[in-house]
């Protein structure tokens, strides 16, 4: 590649300039128009009953789709990974589903599933279960949408790691179970945190499929996401704009974690604890 | 016999990697499986350990039937080409692993591990982390991890692969001594014949997933039951229209080429030809004799050479030497086969 350093000062410029427009402008305008008033804006935005239960609802849902995602996202990846059946590109596929299609539909096909005249949900509701318009299906949603992200984040680690490892755990004797618990889920601990971690960004910040599902009855299914546009539409602005802010510092304060856990906790096993007496043979360096 | 393989068979789709595959591994020898890739040397392996199920056959380890016991019952050693560590756990807890699995108490698990660790001399890098080991190290660590369960039979997958040609005959030696200390049932699979000579009690050649012949390397390289089995075990040529070791070819000077010969047409008869090239390698040197529609390659020591007067365009007449293995030779052969 050219590197002359005209052409790196001149992408980095045009790099900098489109994130700042795109990105930087726009975010810190949300925090300067949320502390425009000083704390006073916060003060009573959570003096109001709603926001604090639309808060602790998104809470809620985020660590139920957290939980929901990290149990299946796992199971998924060892199934798409380590074994082979009929429709497994289908299955592929499928996966991807989640992130390719407007969640917009995904709420509408949730909607048509488990609705009171759904297929599914009328005896769901006979039966005293009631998804759509509810937490549940506020969760079914979110987790739909999710779905990928932890998947994605594992199969490729679990690719890479192959299966040496864990034939070796079994010859020593470790049951399914062991073997997973002992060999795999530590190398895969890694991909499991920032498949999480996405997950939770989502979660919280999932808009379009909620909407559709929760009804958005204020107190009752309104989540953070669906109150931050509904304030804004009735001239709250400033609520709007506070809980905008909270949303976005904590999936920056997600992302910052993940990153300071990271650097601890890899920079061990990437470099050798003590300095090495001998000099590194290439099978090191490449480990 | 502690390891009884009974006509298993194993499938790929439609690639048959075991074709009824019968062989008995005799107890606390160390036997080789030697053959070229994709022999089904490694299936034979990985089927007599239980991490591959054959379609059909009978697997027994020390008496006992294993067709159908689990990998992790079966207590066997199983050490990898690609080391197959435990990346995130130190040298003393992979070695430990199979203890730990077992609730070994923690003092007994601390003593075996010591020992293991003194037996592989990886004592001093008890608490480093893989990563921080070389190639052969790390293949030291996977056996003592092997051998920490004491297992019943030590199976290794081409256990010294993946290593630079020196660690691998310093490992090699190394597990032949170790062999001799702990006399453990011991299978390893290699593609690699002078590792098969060297290091083995007994010898299993596998090609195309049929034994082709099993026997100690003298057995083997003296006696080949065939021609595949010549050709793998060392370097070959064809001489009267058999084959012969390059270094079985007794040479005898002739003062000029006779204009025909009719000994040359008996099956491994003595054959005439004109030396075309000599070639000097370290001590010894290799003569390409042209003999009618064949290329003879020999190999004489450089005294030998310098005795007979050797070089090329001098008439030679070869015959193979007394007592010399030949295998007759199924189609005509390149002038040496493996090296």
């Amino acid at each position: 590649m050219d590197s002359s350093p005209w052409v790196r000062r001149t992408l980095r410029a045009v790099v900098v300039v489109y994130l700042v427009l795109l990105v930087g402008w726009p975010v810190s305008l949300v925090a300067k128009n949320a502390f425009a008033d000083g704390l006073e804006t916060f003060q009573r935005a959570f003096a109001d009953p709603s926001v604090l239960f639309a808060l602790q609802l998104t809470a809620a849902v985020a660590v139920q789709v957290v939980l929901l995602s990290t149990v299946f996202g796992v199971g998924i990846s060892l199934l798409v990974v380590r074994y082979d059946f009929p429709g497994k590109a289908l299955l592929n596929a499928l996966l991807d589903l989640p992130l390719s299609v407007s969640p917009i539909v995904v709420g509408l096909a949730l909607v048509l599933v488990y609705g009171k005249n759904g297929w599914f949900g009328g005896a769901l509701e006979e039966a005293g279960f009631r998804v759509i318009f509810a937490p549940p299906g506020i969760v079914l949603a979110t987790a739909f949408v999710c779905l990928p992200l932890v998947i994605r984040e594992i199969v490729p680690v679990l690719t890479e790691l192959g299966t040496d490892e864990e034939l070796a755990a079994t010859s020593l004797g470790a049951s399914r179970f062991q073997t997973f618990r002992r060999i795999t889920l530590p190398a895969i601990k890694w991909a499991v945190v920032y498949g999480v971690v996405l997950t939770l960004a989502r979660a919280l910040g999932e808009f379009g499929a909620v909407k559709v599902v929760s009804g958005n009855f204020e107190g009752r299914t309104q989540t953070s996401t669906l109150l931050v546009e509904q304030r804004y539409q009735d001239f709250e602005q400033g609520t709007a704009y506070a809980v905008a802010f909270l949303l976005a510092s904590v999936s920056v304060a997600c992302i910052v974690a993940v990153t300071l856990l990271r650097s601890d906790d890899a920079a061990p096993a990437r470099r050798p604890a003590r300095p090495a007496t001998r000099p590194a043979t290439p099978s090191e360096v490449d480990a | 016999m502690s390891i009884e393989i009974r006509n298993v068979r194993k499938t790929f789709g439609d690639f048959v990697a075991l074709d009824d595959v019968s062989v008995s591994v005799p107890t606390g020898r160390l036997t080789a499986l030697l053959g070229p890739s994709g022999g089904g040397k490694s299936t034979l392996l990985r089927v007599v350990a239980g991490l591959e199920v054959p379609d059909s056959g009978a697997i027994e380890i020390e008496g006992r039937d294993a067709t159908n016991l689990p990998a992790r019952r079966r207590n066997v050693g199983f050490v990898f080409q690609h080391y197959a560590a435990f990346k995130h756990l130190s040298v003393a807890r992979n070695v430990a692993f199979g203890l730990e699995i077992r609730r070994t108490p923690k003092a007994e698990i601390a003593e075996r591990v010591d020992e293991l660790l003194r037996l592989v001399h990886l004592e001093s890098f008890a608490h480093r982390l893989p990563s921080q080991l070389s190639g052969g190290q790390r293949q030291r660590m996977a056996l003592a991890r092997a051998l920490a369960i004491r297992p019943s039979v030590l199976l290794l997958d081409e256990p010294f692969g993946a290593l630079d040609a020196k660690v691998r005959k310093e490992l090699r030696d190394w597990l032949r001594r170790l062999h001799d200390e702990i006399p453990v049932t011991t299978v390893f699979v290699t593609h690699d014949q002078e590792e098969a000579l060297e290091v083995a009690d007994e010898i299993v050649v596998v090609n195309e997933g049929r034994i082709e012949q099993v026997g100690t390397p003298d057995d083997l390289y003296d006696r080949p039951a065939n021609d595949f089995v010549m050709g793998f075990l060392g370097p070959v040529t064809r001489l009267g229209g058999v084959l012969v070791r390059p270094h079985d070819v007794h040479v005898e000077v002739l003062a000029s080429v006779p204009a025909s010969d009719d000994a040359s047409s008996r099956p491994g008869g003595p054959v005439t030809g004109v030396v075309t090239r000599t070639t000097r390698v370290g001590f010894e040197v290799r003569a390409e004799v042209s003999a009618g529609d064949e290329v003879v390659s020999v190999v004489v020591t450089r005294a030998e050479a310098r005795t007979l007067g050797l070089a090329a365009g001098v008439a030679v007449r070869l015959a193979p030497a007394q007592g010399a293995p030949t295998a007759p030779a199924a189609e005509p052969v390149a002038a040496a086969a493996p090296a």
